[in-house]
C-alpha cells in the first residue's frame, strides 16, 4: 500500500541506507556514530566489499546498511530493490566535499529519479561530508552548488520539491551526530508530544535547554522548543561521554561480598540498596562562572536526559530532581505506547 | 628533544597549554629552543626546553651550545616519531645527544617516548613499540660500552600518541618524580580516603590535569582498569575544552567547580576544586549519606592540603 512505501516507520525496523562513491566516508560514518570508533582510526578502515548490515538495538530498533561504493543497485539484477526500499526510513547519500563531486552528484540524481518512480516519499538526506578543514564560506558555496545541481536536474525531469535535505558533516566534530539526529527525528512517530514534554520540563525547572539522547550513539531524539544551537548540543553530548567513560572505568566491575557487607555496618547500619536515593544515574556539573550548571539523568537503558540549567539551580537540585523524575515517568510511558508491536 | 616533526611541541601544548590534538596541526616548526617556565602546584617551577629538531639546530646544540644546553639537565625527554623512515639516522642523532648529556648531566633521568603510535594499526602497536625500544636500549648500551661511561643510564620508555590517554600516562610519570613533599601528600590522602570510606582518590594538578598523587583502597585495587588515572585525566581535560567552547572562556582558565555523579547502586563520584592548584576526585561506594558527608569532609580537609599551594619548599629549579 501507499502507506508502506512512504518511508514512515510503519512496521518493523526503520532502515537507514548509506550510499555514495567509494572513499566518500560511509564506513567511517557508521563506525564513528554507531561503533564509537575514534575518528582518526578510520584511516585503517578497509574498503567495503559487500553491504554491511548493522542492527542497532536502541530506544527504537533500526538498521543501518552501508553500501559498497561502486554498486549500481538499479542495474544489478541481484538486488531486490523492492525489499530494500519497501521499509526504508531514509536514504543517506554521502558526498566527499574534499573531492571532485560531479560524478557523485550525477549518480545521486539518477538514484533519486529511479526512486521517485516507485517510492516517491522516501526521504533523501545528502551528507556533504569531510567539511573539516574547509572554510565556512567554501562550505556554503559547495552546499549551494550541489543543491542547485540536484534541484535543476530533478525539475528538468518534472520533479519539483523532491524531499531532499542537505547536511554539512565531518566525523571529526559533532556535525555528523547532529545530522543523524535530524534524520532519526523524522522517523519518530509523534515526535511533537515528546517535544512538548521537554518544553514543559524546561518551564517547570527553569532549564535553558533539554535534550533527550540516545546514549550509545549520542544522537538526540528530541529537544524542547527553544531554538537548538550547536553549542548546547555539543556540551550536553560531551557530558554524556564523560559520564559513560567514568562509568566504564569505575562501574563495570563487581565489588566483593565482604566489602559490600562492611559498607552496611556501622555507622550506617542499613542495606546498601536502602542507602541509595535513586537507582538511576544522576549527575551534575557546576561550572566555574556559577552560571548554567549541566545535569544528566538516566531514563532507561538507552536514553538519558541532559539539560542546561540556569544560574543558582544547583541549590535547588532536590526539587529539580523531583520534577525530572515525573517527566522521566512520562517519557517511559511514551515509549511504551509508541513501541512498534 | 627529538627530530623535527616528531611531536614535541604538540605534546607540550596539550599538556601545559590545553590544546586539543587537532589544534597541533597548526604548529610551525620550533626555531632554536623554546623556553617556558611552567608553574606546577604553586611551589614547583618546571623549566621546559623545547628544542627545535631541525638538523642545523641539533648540530648547534651538540657543538657551540653544548655546555649551555646539556648542563643542569634534570630530565631528558627524547621523542621518536614511529613513522620516521630513517631509523638509523634517528638512532645516530639520539646517541650523540645521550653522549652530550652524559658528559654534562650524568645523573639526568631519560624518558624515551615512541610517539605517534596512533599511526600504527592497533594490533601491531605492541610489537612495533617493543621493537623500537629494544633498538634504543641496544644503541644506548653500545654507547655506554664504547665510551666506558661509568654512570648508569637510566632509561624509561613510553608509547605515546596525542590522540589518546597514553600521553598522560607518560607525562604523569615524568612529573611524579619531580613533585616535592610527595610522601606528605600521600599519607594525608590515605588518611582522608580511609576516613570517608573512599575507594579511590585522585589528586590532579589544576592546569595539566595530570595525576599528582593518588590513593586506592584495598577493594579499589581490584579494579581491572589499570590505565584509569590517565583515562580520567584525558576525559576531564577534554571536557574542559568543551566547557571553554561553551562558555567562551579562555581554555587555560578554570572551567568547573564541582562535578558529581551518582551511578545508582554501583558507585558515586565527585570531583571538586580542592586547593588553589589542585582538583580532588573521590570515588565512593553508593549511598546518599556517605556521599554528602564525604563531600563535607573533603571541603574541611582543604585546610590541611594548603601546603600544596605554598611557596618553594624544595629547590626544584635546579633539578630541571
Ligand atoms: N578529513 C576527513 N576525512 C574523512 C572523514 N570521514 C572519512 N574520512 C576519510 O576518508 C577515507 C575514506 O573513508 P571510508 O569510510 O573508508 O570510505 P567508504 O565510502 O566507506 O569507501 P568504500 O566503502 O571503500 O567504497 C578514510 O581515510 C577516512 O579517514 C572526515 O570527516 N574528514
Ligand atoms: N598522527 C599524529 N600526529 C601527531 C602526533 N603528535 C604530533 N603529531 C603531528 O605531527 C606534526 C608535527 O608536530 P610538532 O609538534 O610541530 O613537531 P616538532 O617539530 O617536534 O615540534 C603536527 O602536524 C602534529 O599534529 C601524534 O601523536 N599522532
Ligand atoms: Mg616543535
Amino acid at each position: 500500500s501507499d502507506q508502506q512505501s512512504s518511508g514512515s516507520p510503519a512496521k518493523g525496523k526503520p532502515r537507514l541506507l548509506l550510499m555514495g562513491q567509494r572513499r566518500s566516508g560511509k564506513s567511517s560514518i557508521s563506525s564513528v556514530v554507531f561503533h564509537k570508533l575514534p575518528p582518526n582510526e578510520t584511516l585503517f578502515l578497509e574498503s567495503t566489499a559487500r553491504i554491511q548490515k548493522d542492527s542497532m538495538a536502541s530506544f527504537m530498533d533500526f538498521q543501518v546498511w552501508d553500501f559498497p561504493g561502486q554498486i549500481d543497485i538499479f542495474e544489478n539484477p541481484t538486488f531486490d530493490v523492492d525489499a530494500m526500499f519497501g521499509e526504508i526510513g531514509a536514504l543517506i547519500w554521502v558526498i566527499d566535499a574534499q573531492d571532485d563531486y560531479l560524478e557523485a552528484v550525477a549518480r545521486l540524481n539518477m538514484t533519486i529519479l529511479n526512486l521517485q518512480r516507485s517510492y516517491p516519499n522516501i526521504k533523501i538526506e545528502v551528507f556533504i561530508h569531510k567539511v573539516d578543514g574547509l572554510s565556512d564560506d567554501y562550505k556554503l558555496d559547495i552546499q549551494r552548488d550541489i543543491t542547485i545541481r540536484i534541484q535543476d536536474e530533478l525539475s528538468d525531469y518534472g520533479f519539483e520539491n523532491a524531499p531532499v535535505t542537505f547536511h554539512l558533516t565531518s566525523i571529526y566534530n559533532h556535525s555528523i551526530f547532529e545530522a543523524f539526529s535530524k534524520v532519526i527525528q523524522k522517523l519518530i512517530p509523534r515526535l511533537g508530544s515528546l517535544e512538548a514534554m521537554l518544553t514543559n520540563l524546561c518551564r517547570t525547572c527553569r532549564f535553558e535547554k533539554a535534550y533527550l539522547f540516545d546514549v550509545l550513539t549520542k544522537i538526540y531524539i528530541a529537544t524542547d522548543n527553544a531554538p537548538a544551537d550547536m553549542a548546547s548540543y555539543e556540551i550536553c553530548s560531551d557530558y554524556i561521554d564523560v559520564i559513560i567513560d567514568i562509568t566504564e572505568v569505575y562501574g563495570s566491575w563487581p565489588r566483593s561480598r565482604t566489602h559490600h557487607e562492611s559498607l552496611e555496618g556501622a555507622p550506617w547500619n542499613q542495606k546498601l540498596e536502602d542507602q541509595v536515593a535513586s537507582n538511576w544515574a544522576e549527575s551534575c556539573m557546576v561550572l566555574s562562572d556559577g552560571n548554567r550548571p549541566i545535569m544528566l539523568r538516566e531514563v532507561d537503558k538507552y536514553l538519558a536526559l541532559v539539560a542546561i540549567m540556569k544560574e543558582d539551580s544547583y541549590d535547588k537540585m532536590p526539587l529539580v530532581n523531583m520534577n525530572v523524575e515525573t517527566v522521566v515517568q512520562g517519557l517511559k510511558e511514551f515509549f511504551e505506547i509508541t513501541k512498534p508491536k | 628533544m627529538g627530530k623535527s616533526g616528531s611531536g614535541k611541541s604538540s605534546m607540550r601544548s596539550i599538556i601545559f597549554s590545553n590544546y586539543i590534538a587537532r589544534d597541533t596541526r597548526r604548529l610551525g616548526a620550533t626555531i632554536d629552543i623554546d623556553l617556558s617556565h611552567v608553574k606546577f602546584l604553586g611551589n614547583l617551577t618546571l623549566n621546559l626546553w623545547d628544542c627545535g629538531g631541525q638538523e642545523a639546530f641539533m648540530e648547534n646544540y651538540l657543538s657551540q651550545q653544548r655546555v649551555h644546553v646539556f648542563s643542569n639537565v634534570g630530565v631528558l625527554i627524547y621523542v621518536f616519531d614511529i613513522e620516521s623512515r630513517d631509523v638509523d639516522r634517528d638512532m645516530a642523532t639520539y646517541v650523540s645527544i645521550i653522549s652530550a648529556l652524559c658528559q654534562f648531566s650524568p645523573t639526568a633521568k631519560i624518558y624515551v617516548l615512541i610517539h605517534k603510535m596512533d599511526l600504527s594499526p592497533p594490533q601491531a602497536r605492541e610489537q612495533v613499540f617493543m621493537e623500537r625500544v629494544r633498538l634504543v636500549r641496544q644503541k644506548t648500551t653500545e654507547f655506554v660500552q664504547s665510551t666506558g661511561f661509568t654512570g648508569e643510564v637510566d632509561l624509561t620508555p613510553f608509547a605515546t600518541s596525542i590522540w589518546d590517554q597514553s600521553l598522560y600516562k607518560a607525562w604523569a610519570s615524568i612529573i611524579h618524580d619531580l613533585v616535592p613533599n610527595l610522601s606528605v601528600i600521600e599519607s594525608q590522602l590515605e588518611s582522608l580516603g580511609i576516613l570517608i570510606e573512599a575507594e579511590e582518590l585522585l589528586l590532579f594538578e589544576r592546569t595539566s590535569f595530570l595525576v599528582v598523587s593518588n590513593w586506592t583502597s584495598d577493594e579499589g585495587q581490584n579494579n581491572p582498569t589499570l590505565d584509569r588515572q590517565e583515562r580520567i585525566s584525558n576525559i576531564l581535560k577534554h571536557f574542559k575544552q568543551s566547557i571553554s567552547r561553551f562558555t567562551g572562556t579562555p581554555r587555560n582558565a578554570e572551567q568547573f567547580l564541582l562535578m558529581e555523579h551518582k551511578c545508582g547502586g554501583r558507585f558515586s563520584i565527585f570531583c571538586l576544586k580542592f586547593t588553589t592548584n589542585t582538583y580532588l576526585m573521590v570515588i565512593l561506594p553508593p549511598g546518599e549519606a556517605r556521599f554528602n558527608s564525604a563531600k563535607l569532609n573533603c571541603q574541611i580537609a582543604r585546610e590541611s592540603f594548603k601546603f600544596l599551594d605554598g611557596p618553594v619548599a624544595a629547590n626544584a629549579q635546579g633539578r630541571d
